[in-house]
């Protein structure tokens, strides 16, 4: 365990990523063969497709309705460049604020210490049960399997987490992680796994709403431990903040006795004044709402009121590896507003399992191989069709297209370091680039196409291509080459005139 | 003006009559084109599939064969989507600086077809003559990478005799991405779905863009399902007139 202090941010160009083995930000499979399945799914594709259509319009709305959102959006891009910039010095700042107003600060350098940290701060207080508001981080680390393992049971009270937790199931969405089932399968899961529900259970929103609140205020009543996350901590004041929507979060931020907090180093925000730039742009963008309803804020230890015992765990697990990544860095800017996932068309037919990790959607097929080493997540950055709808979207305007486009090189160039003979599509690519250095090969090239007329047959367009083509015609008839190149048609209508300046 | 036309490798390989509609639509307006023959590819597909070290030469190729022209015009949004913002991050990242500052000044020189048109030309009605039921897909590139805006759709309006119907959820992607539409084939093949029923759902004869490659990704999905529904390109729409019609290739 390490507790002695911030990370040597920026320093070490070799900081370890997020290590294998514990967690949930690396997948079993590849994306394709992940999405493939996905794809399968008709009634998975129906509730995804729905829920991000409805989302995506009011995000919109409410987005249309502020003047200056485009000031907002480069507001908070600057502050977030700003505080990457002095990560160190603002994290040290926290940690004395924090520990000022009577909290306890751990720092985790990876999932396995922060699991360890919450695990012995849990046992030291004799229980064996935490309520836990909705967190990304402690799902990327995989707290609550740790939890289990160390004999403590983890109770998630966010009702989509809920709906997840009892279906064993894993979150497909961030903001939503059951965006992928429908009221019917919810039913079908409470009836299944929720002690003592109703038998007579139908799948009306309001009564599935009322089983789950019988169910958990019995856990909020009591539980004495409670575990967080934190959508931001301000370095100033060392106050910590989550927002939510159903108010289950602040019960369990203010009826504990102990309160351990688990945040991702780049959480933070320099002065309380930020706040009003991203509590603006967080609703919003996310929930398509102008405010959230529950916003809490809570700094260190008040005697008599509240948790009597305050943990922030600070989390590294491969944040100072992506802050080595110049163009890569940007995904630490992300507020976790979902915004980009909505307006995917690739994770609206694939859904989020097809990521394999915690972090799904454009933001996901960034954030996950910059924490883990691309090598590890190699497919994720090629899951995009760099259509750009995530860039548009993002509140903090993380040039998604342009770093899924510089992993994917960094992967290219790392594959080739470590290989000694190439494969097929580094021989294609090469021969590709070889060809079109130099106008007299290519044009040979365009020559040699056109025995491709064959493939067609009698007909205008292609059918059926051979390996690896044949990935293009199992779907789409291919275009059948032309008699004459434009190149040639230039040369021998017009003489050949090429024309120089 | 004198106009540099960069063809692309995919239209002048594989559809030579986009940049044939090009020169004569651009002739037809009193522009002199010229066709550098030394040109070859932007190197897009090389960059996004991550071979930057590939796309090198292609980038300094791009900057030393259009370098002496004042206006270079691509019949493709992604390729000169890539030339603008693609270039000059290539060139530096293998450190060389002095060919990223001439493909920065070149990119400021490099446009889209309805760019050259309405901006620089100052044209919308360019007097063209298509009687066809039409729907027009805007392709990302050109919405998101070159902020194109209506410009297509201005081009379009003006035309005579033409049937424009608006594309339902037009500004969503096809599903092409370069290979894309080979490492995640069935992804894309989803995304092509919905966007072949939308462009059914119009009852166009013909769906129209401004980039090949897409074209020839919803080209091929919609002659594979024998819906009757053609594409043709932006600039072969422009290039016909009453008089002159241009044939449009099956
Ligand atoms: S990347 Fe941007 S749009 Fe996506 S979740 Fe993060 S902040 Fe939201």
């Amino acid at each position: 365990m390490n507790e002695s202090g911030p990370f040597h941010l920026g320093e070490d160009p070799m900081t370890p990523p997020a290590p294998r083995g514990v967690g949930h930000l690396r997948g079993d499979e590849s994306f394709q063969t992940a999405a493939r399945l996905a794809l399968a799914n008709s009634q998975l594709r129906r509730n995804i497709g729905k829920a991000t259509g409805t989302i995506r319009a009011k995000r919109a709305d409410v987005v249309g309705e502020v003047d200056d959102w485009e000031e907002l959006r480069e507001a908070g891009r600057a502050l977030k460049a700003s505080t990457m910039a002095r990560l160190p010095e603002l994290l040290t700042q926290l940690e004395d604020q924090v520990t000022a107003a009577g909290g306890t600060v751990h720092w985790a350098r990876d999932a396995v210490e922060a699991n360890t940290i919450v695990a012995d701060v849990v046992r030291a207080t004799g229980s064996d049960e935490v309520v836990k508001v909705k967190s990304m981080a402690t799902q990327e680390i995989g707290l609550n399997e740790a939890l289990a393992d160390a004999g403590i049971t983890a109770i998630e009270t966010d009702l989509a987490e809920l709906i997840v937790q009892l279906g064993d199931d894993a979150p497909s969405h961030i903001l939503v992680p059951a965006i992928h089932r429908n009221r019917a399968e919810i039913r079908e899961i409470f009836l299944r796994k929720m002690p003592g529900v109703d038998a007579d259970l139908t799948d009306e929103p309001r009564r599935l709403a009322m089983a789950a609140r019988a169910h958990l205020r019995r856990k909020f009543l009591s539980a004495r431990v409670g575990v967080s996350g934190a959508n931001f901590a301000v370095a100033e004041t060392g106050t910590l903040s989550v927002v939510e929507s159903e108010g289950n979060g602040r019960m369990c931020l203010t009826l504990p006795e102990t309160l351990i907090t688990v945040m991702g180093i780049e959480k933070l925000v320099p002065t309380w004044q930020d706040l009003e730039v991203f509590l603006q742009l967080l609703p919003r963008s996310s929930t398509g709402e102008r405010m959230n309803p529950y916003t809490s804020m809570w700094t260190g230890v008040h005697p008599g009121d509240g948790p009597q015992e305050v943990h922030l765990v600070l989390l590294d697990n491969g944040r100072t590896a992506a802050l080595a990544d110049e163009v890569g860095r940007q995904a630490l800017h992300c507020i976790r507003c979902s915004a980009c996932l909505n307006v995917c068309p690739v994770y609206e037919r694939t859904g989020g399992h097809a990521y394999g990790s915690v972090y799904p959607g454009p933001i996901g097929a960034i954030l996950s191989p910059l924490l883990t080493g691309v090598e590890d997540n190699a497919s994720l950055p090629f899951a995009s069709s760099l259509c750009g709808a995530c860039y548009d979207v993002c509140p903090v305007k993380i040039n998604i297209p342009e770093v899924l486009v510089h992993l994917r090189a960094r992967h290219v160039e790392e594959r080739r370091a470590t290989r000694i003979v190439p494969n097929a599509e580094e021989l294609a690519m090469a021969a590709a680039g070889w060809v079109m250095a130099d106008p007299r090969r290519y044009a040979a090239a365009q020559r040699a196409a056109r025995p491709g007329r064959i493939l067609a047959g009698g007909r205008d367009r292609i059918r059926a291509l051979p390996p690896p083509l044949s990935a293009w015609t199992a779907s789409r008839d291919a275009p059948k080459p032309p008699t004459e190149t434009f190149r040639d048609w230039w040369v021998r209508t017009r003489g050949g005139a090429g024309g120089t300046a | 003006m004198r106009i540099a036309l960069f063809a692309t490798c995919l239209a002048d390989t594989m559809f030579p009559d986009v940049a044939k509609a090009t020169v004569r639509l651009l002739e037809r307006l009193g522009h002199e084109v010229v066709f550098p023959l030394e040109q070859t590819c932007c190197g897009q597909m090389h960059v996004n599939t991550g071979y930057q070290r590939e796309a090198l030469p292609l980038v300094r190729r791009y900057v030393d064969v259009f370098e002496p022209f004042d206006a270079i015009v691509a019949p493709s949004g992604s390729c000169v989507g890539s030339i603008r913002h693609q270039h000059a991050t290539v060139a530096r990242n293998f450190g060389d600086d002095a060919v990223a500052e001439r493909a920065e000044a070149l990119a400021a020189r490099s446009f889209e077809l309805s760019e050259l048109l309405v901006d620089v030309l100052g044209v919308v009605d360019v007097d063209a003559h298509f009687p066809h039921r039409v729907t027009y897909h805007p392709t990302c590139h050109s919405l998101r990478m070159l902020r194109v805006g209506d410009r297509p759709l201005q081009l379009l309006r003006a035309v005579a005799g033409i049937d424009l119907v608006e594309l339902p959820a037009a500004d969503e992607c096809c599903g092409f991405g370069g290979t894309f539409a080979m490492k995640n084939a069935d992804t894309s093949t989803a995304m092509l779905a919905d966007k072949m029923h939308n462009v059914l759902a119009t009852h166009a004869e013909f769906c129209s863009a401004s980039d090949s490659s897409c074209l020839m990704h919803i080209g091929g999905g919609l002659s594979r399902l024998r819906t009757g529904v053609r594409t043709v390109h932006l600039a072969q729409i422009l290039a016909g007139t009453e008089n002159q019609p241009w044939e449009v290739p099956a």
